[in-house]
């Protein structure tokens, strides 16, 4: 396979995880906004923007004016932000016709029809009785790309490059969005007995889909050490680190098989491995949250860019 | 029936009686709800952009992709005119190749007096750097498309020869997708050559012209300038369809006296490149130096036998439209036999006395450049007003022999399906010629496009036109 299209196929499954997991972020904060009265929706809605990375580029534009629907369609289509969802889904659509030979045309056909799905829903600014459909679409292109892979595509070198690229990603993001509310999590709150805010760590749960899984885990209880032992450290929920972490280590040692030759990626990956079997939920409160996800964040940026340096995806 | 049509029409004879060739199709088609039929019609395009077999235009900003129309309503050849066809093709695509290898090598016919110098001096595609040069297995042009138009029963004319990049063979491949996914009922009525077997005998033949440096089975890959090419989902298209690789310039190196592929696994060499962007972008050693398109040293590759070039750099001496005057005497002369496929009744504006007579009638004729394609630079003297006539006599006086004039031709017609059904519309068919060292292999149908503006003779999707799928039937 040409180093070019490993990275076209790498990147077009990193936007297509960005552009969904930008999507459950719309989601939750809806959901909070909703739950607020008005001064507290505000700063829900800041959140969002400030978790999305965007806070800058936002405050350019409307200074303070943290309205639901300034954010929303800052956040889904406004030209003055790059990172949009659409131009997201935009960068997914450009990867998959760069890798059209490669991909089935299964995976091609569920990537185009959800662009012009998307480019339909968002040509004009979002109401917010439309909200909910828009973002469902967004997070239903994601399924339906995936789930054309699972059903169709080749079990090759271009599979685990694809596969790479999703877990770069979302590992990438949830540490992220772990990081921003990490101060929500510090045990030294729980203790405080003030009125705890159990609906922010909903919120938490709810930005990473896995609110529903939390609670069928822990019958319904909720706190701080269980929320981060979830998202950090169980891997049997695919949106946590751990689970993150395994799948990249296994997609990253098939194509090491199929190259016949381990790479500097193998190596930084069994490094991250050690750390990451060696650590304990107290570790993480001891060491500090921060700390731990600023780590996962550095060794998983490190790995993204020698398996690019491996593979040969630029010249 | 609809319009009555004011030409030669391949469905309706005089009198509206269908022709044997459609007699199936039409049966069908007298059995379907029109209702039915519109829907139909509006889901083929969801299908086309579903699919995303778009073409690019750049416009002022942005680029935009865009659908060439397609018209449901299939054009048949009957088995016996396809084989009249064929016979005239092969004989024209041969000569074609006889005619470039002898162009870069001793020019017998030059010597023979049968064509002017000129043809090749005042020739901008004329290559120097492939003087005395053989490509592998000797053929210059491995895909041609030979624009054929047709006026009456019998007769067909060779309008234009693509010699040196035919495009458009996706949409003759994915028509018949469509076709057979909205009707396949039709399909098992109308028994119709399959067209599916191009990209297999097309990757077939690309590697039955190996360079000599192969080793084991020929490495193929299509090379595109990118995605951004207004060709861009053919190229990939191909490239799928064939299992080869799909590579832009910046993937590629020679190394090794080779050209050589980035890899994943690291470099490795190329056995024969179908390449999509012309000539003048191949080799910015050789060529031009700015192009970021191409790989440096791969002429030079090419010239020790390292890579195969398809088609071979300078075959678009055949493009030119002065060339295509001489065909006649061109197939007579390496063929040995008279031309099977007749030209368009040409005349040179070069020549004095064509001159005279095409300044004389400019009102009835259509004027092209030499150079020129896609419909542009042309005058259609009948529809044409008269500042524009003026234009065209200021600028025929001026450089005469970047000139050729040709009737204004009763092109044949094919109903399309309009709102109010069936309406004649102007036709041209371009059919896909693969050539190797083991024969000229045509596919049976080929590329209809279609002048959807009433009364309209432009068929080219830049300027209005729609394609349709082409049925040649079985015996």
């Amino acid at each position: 396979m040409l180093g070019r299209t490993a990275n076209g196929l790498f990147w077009m499954f990193r936007y297509l995880e960005r552009a969904e997991n930008t999507a459950r972020l719309l989601d939750a904060g809806l959901r909070m906004a909703l739950t607020r009265d008005h001064t507290k929706a505000k700063e829900e809605w800041r959140s969002v923007i400030v978790t999305s990375g965007q806070k800058v580029a936002f405050e350019a534009k409307f200074e303070d004016d943290y309205s639901g629907p300034n954010v929303w369609n800052f956040i889904l289509r406004d030209k003055e932000n790059s990172a949009n969802v659409l131009s997201t889904f935009e960068q997914v659509r450009t990867n998959a016709r760069l890798v059209r030979n490669v991909i089935s045309s299964e995976v091609w056909e569920a990537v185009n029809t959800s662009w012009m799905q998307l480019q339909d829903d968002l040509k004009r600014p979002v109401a917010q009785g439309n909200l909910g459909k828009v973002v469902g679409d967004v997070r239903r292109a994601g399924m339906q790309v995936h789930g054309a892979m699972a059903g169709s595509m080749l079990r090759d070198a271009g599979f685990h490059f694809a596969r790479a690229g999703t877990f770069v990603e979302r590992g990438d993001s949830i540490a992220r969005i772990l990081d921003i509310k990490y101060y929500l999590l510090l045990p030294s709150l729980s203790y405080v007995g003030s009125s705890l805010d159990t609906g922010q760590w909903d919120n938490v749960l709810r930005s990473v889909s896995g609110d529903r899984a939390y609670r069928w885990l822990n019958a319904g209880e909720i706190d701080a050490r269980g929320i981060v032992e979830f998202l950090v450290l169980d891997d049997r929920f695919p949106r946590s680190l751990a689970f993150c972490h395994s799948a990249l280590r296994d997609n990253l040692a098939a194509l090491a098989r199929l190259h016949h030759n381990e790479g500097l990626c193998n190596e930084l990956m069994r490094d991250a491995d050690t750390e990451m079997s060696a650590t304990t939920i107290d570790d993480i409160f001891d060491t500090g949250l921060h700390q731990f996800l600023i780590d996962f964040s550095n060794r998983n940026n490190a790995i993204a860019a020698a398996i690019a340096e491996d593979y040969r995806f630029i010249a | 029936m609809s319009e009555a049509p004011a030409n030669f029409d391949e469905m309706y004879a005089e009198g509206g009686s269908v022709r044997p060739a459609y007699g199936g199709y039409c049966e069908w088609y007298d059995q379907q709800d029109p209702s039915w039929l519109k829907r139909k019609h509006r889901e083929a395009e969801s299908n086309f952009r579903k699919t995303g077999i778009t073409f690019n235009v750049y416009g002022e900003d942005e680029a935009e992709e865009r659908l060439i129309p397609f018209d449901m309503v299939p054009r048949v050849i009957g088995a016996g005119e396809w084989r009249r066809l064929v016979r005239g093709i092969e004989q024209r695509v041969s000569a074609l190749n006889a005619f470039m290898y002898d162009l870069y090598h001793r020019q017998e016919i030059i010597r023979a007096g049968r064509v002017p110098q000129r043809l090749f001096q005042n020739n901008a595609a004329w290559l120097q750097q492939m003087v005395g040069f053989t490509p592998p297995g000797g053929v210059y042009s491995h895909i041609v498309g030979i624009d054929l138009v047709r006026t009456g029963p019998d007769e067909w004319f060779v309008l234009e020869d693509n010699a040196r990049t035919p495009s458009g063979v996706s949409y003759m491949l994915e028509n018949r997708e469509t076709m057979m996914a909205m009707f396949p009922e039709l399909f098992s009525q109308v028994d119709v050559e399959p067209v599916a077997t191009y990209p297999r005998q097309l990757a077939k033949s690309l590697a039955a012209c190996a360079p000599p440096a192969t080793k084991g089975k020929p490495t193929v890959a299509v090379l595109t300038p990118g995605i951004y090419n207004s060709a861009y989902f053919e190229h990939a298209f191909l490239a799928d369809q064939m299992g080869a690789e799909l590579v832009e310039g910046s993937d590629l190196r020679v190394m090794d006296g080779r050209v050589q592929m980035r890899t994943t696994r690291g470099f490795q060499p190329l056995d024969v490149i179908y390449r999509r962007i012309d000539d003048e972008y191949l080799d910015p050693l050789t060529f031009n130096s700015d192009s970021v398109l191409g790989v440096p040293g791969i002429m030079d590759v090419y010239r020790a036998g390292g890579v195969t070039i398809a088609n071979a750099p300078g075959t678009g001496v055949c493009d030119d439209k002065a060339v295509y005057s001489f065909m006649p005497e061109i197939v007579e002369f390496y063929t040995g036999e008279k031309p099977l496929l007749p030209n368009v009744q040409t005349w040179r504006c070069a020549d004095d006395d064509s001159l005279a007579y095409v300044l004389d009638n400019l009102e009835e004729l259509v004027v092209k450049e030499v150079h020129g394609s896609g419909g542009y630079g042309m005058l259609i003297g009948p529809t044409a007003s008269k500042k524009e006539i003026a234009a065209f006599r200021k600028k025929l006086k001026t450089t005469p022999e970047n000139y050729i004039a040709q009737p204004t031709l009763a092109l044949s017609t094919t109903p399309i399906f309009t709102k109010s059904g069936l309406a004649p519309r102007h036709v041209d068919l371009r059919p896909y010629v693969l050539v190797s060292p083991n024969g000229v292999d045509i596919t049976p149908g080929g590329l209809t496009r279609v002048a959807l503006k009433k009364g309209s003779l432009v068929v080219n999707s830049s300027q209005g036109g729609g394609t349709k799928d082409t049925w040649v039937l079985k015996d």
